[in-house]
């Protein structure tokens, strides 16, 4: 497929029925994706909301193609991520809840690593470096400081910047404000509403954080136990429910409140690993 | 910002000769910034050969046997220091990344495995190379070594077949940690360790038992130590080492397109499985 063709395409995602299972012990499998059905059109942000454990972190890594799902048809820009992985990460980038870099390398070493590795030399990705470091608002001066001296905030911020230097058309955001001191969240969710404005990017936000779903998000999706619940505006959601906050909107989607569900949650995984 | 999508039409071949810069310039980054550790290494590295050397030395004999038996040695000892530390370096290609947490951003970039590896590999090489380089200074300002007809060009042809197939040999290795996070690279250091035992650094293979002795044939090693040591010290050409020669060749065309047809298969299992990730 071409890059103009990738570009006239009208969805940027669509998930058809995905399911994923992962063994735990002998015929003993926990199900992260139940018939997860969405899309994603041009331009648009989709927020998913989920407690921990929902699947939030599966399906990003379904549609990034790190985990081959068991069921259902996941294609990015018409592209099938299953058969056609390579070309799919072409046009995707993500940034995780953990800014993964090489922590002794500088910023900017990683950075051009980054680049490169989406085919993007020395020579193109410097200036565009120093572009985006300023838009961003990191004092350039600290890019040749080891990344493991850098705050979590700034290393997140690093990791957008990352990934923006690539130009992905898919933005795949999993959690990226999660443990952030509430200045640093607010600077990365400015920075995440600039690439929205700025760039030719459409973006799956997970998160467990409700305001910044709404803040960021044209539609919003209810994730629980692997399955989509719900998926529309929040406006729409809060119709569709008679309720009047997103919180509200949750647990009568769900019939628990997303703490419960995260506690829930937290639970079974202990259990687990004290089997 | 000005948006671009200027690389996405690129031609594939040159975003992956990017992409296989990229891994080799990371790997220089990486060996800049633990650089004492790298110093470290390379010190532990020039005492433990010129141990070895000295215990040449100490076989007694004539001048000249002296200076044979440790010139059998110290070969051994830098071609084991050279060829290892190529197959450490590819083998750990996945442990490594999921050390640093860095695995699943490798994983999902468009760059190839080929260029990954390749990348690694030819870093390993030139690395080596300068390692090597550095050790035998340090070890001739110790030793008469017995290098009066050596061949270095013959020497140097087999040190290069070699290296291709360490790096296969590193390829098919590195594909452990992939079916195992947790074990996989413990089942490379035996592959390391056995190589060791197999290979005649030390000794020639006849002094092994006689049920293990063919199990040289299949290390890459053994031919070029051989070679190798023929070179530098009976000064025998390449052509004339067809022995030693042909069975490189054939390992240098077998273990790269294996080692990476099997990272290929290891990666599909670690995606279908959920094994890629680090924690989580």
């Amino acid at each position: 497929m071409t890059l103009i063709q990738v570009q006239r395409a009208q969805y940027a995602l669509e998930l058809h029925d995905v399911g994923k299972r992962f063994k735990k012990k002998r015929n003993d499998y926990s199900y992260a994706l139940k018939g997860v059905s969405l899309s994603v059109t041009r331009g648009e942000v989709v927020g998913i909301l989920g407690p921990n454990g929902s699947g939030k972190s599966t399906l990003v890594r379904v549609v990034s193609t790190l985990t081959v799902p068991d069921a259902g048809i996941v294609e990015v820009f018409g592209i099938n991520a299953v058969e056609r992985p390579r070309e799919v990460q072409r046009y995707i980038n993500r940034v995780s809840v953990e800014a993964s870099f090489f922590k002794k390398m500088s910023s900017l070493e990683n950075l051009l690593f980054g680049a490169k590795l989406y085919g993007v030399s020395d020579r193109e990705s410097r200036p565009r470096i120093k572009q985006i470091l300023d838009e961003i608002g990191f004092d350039y001066k600290r890019v040749g400081e080891p990344m493991e001296h850098l705050s979590r905030g700034m290393q997140q911020k690093i990791a957008l910047a990352r990934a923006l230097l690539t130009s992905p058309m898919l933005m795949l955001l999993d959690e990226p404000t999660t443990g952030l001191d509430p200045r640093s969240k607010k600077d990365v969710q400015a920075l995440i509403r600039s690439i929205r404005k700025d760039h030719d990017s459409s973006i799956l936000l997970c998160t467990h954080d409700m305001g910044e779903a709404e803040e960021l998000c044209d539609r919003i999706g209810i994730l629980l136990n692997g399955e989509l619940v719900a998926i529309d505006t929040a406006d729409g959601l809060r119709q569709k429910y008679g309720t009047s906050s997103l919180e509200d909107v949750f647990m009568a989607a769900t019939g628990t409140t997303l703490e419960e569900a995260e506690f829930a949650s937290e639970s079974v995984e202990n259990a687990s690993a004290a089997d | 910002m000005e948006i671009t999508h200027a690389e996405l039409s690129k031609p594939g071949w040159m975003r992956e000769m990017i992409a296989i810069w990229g891994y080799a310039q990371r790997n220089y980054f990486l060996t800049k910034r633990y650089f004492w550790w790298e110093v470290v290494w390379l010190v532990y590295s020039t005492m433990n050969a010129l141990t070895i050397g000295f215990i040449g030395v100490g076989f007694g004999g004539t001048s000249e046997q002296a200076a044979i038996n440790t010139t059998f040695l110290l070969i051994g000892t830098l071609l084991w220091s050279y060829l290892s530390m190529i197959f450490d370096l590819l083998s750990e290609t996945v442990s490594w990344e999921r050390w640093e947490g860095t695995i699943e951003y490798t994983f999902m970039s468009p760059a190839s495995r080929t260029s990954q590896l390749l990348g690694m590999g030819i870093y390993a090489v030139l690395y080596g190379i300068v390692r090597m380089i550095v050790m035998l200074g340090a070890i001739s300002l110790f030793f008469d070594m017995s290098l009066g007809d050596a061949n270095y060009a013959a020497a140097l042809g087999i040190l290069a077949i070699c290296s291709i197939s360490l790096v296969g040999f590193g390829m098919v290795a590195a594909v452990m940690p992939l079916l195992s996070p947790e074990k996989g690279q413990q089942v490379t250091s035996i592959f390391t360790a056995v190589l060791l035992l197999i290979s005649g650094i030390y000794y020639s293979i006849d002094v092994l038992p006689g049920w293990m002795q063919p199990l040289a044939n299949i290390s890459p090693v053994y031919y070029a130590l051989n070679g190798i040591r023929a070179a530098l010290l009976e000064g025998a050409s390449f052509t004339s080492q067809w022995g030693n020669v042909w069975p490189l060749l054939v390992m240098g065309g077998i273990f790269p397109p294996l080692g990476l047809w099997m990272f290929q298969k290891g990666e599909w299992y670690a995606k279908k499985t959920g094994r890629l990730k680090r924690s989580g």
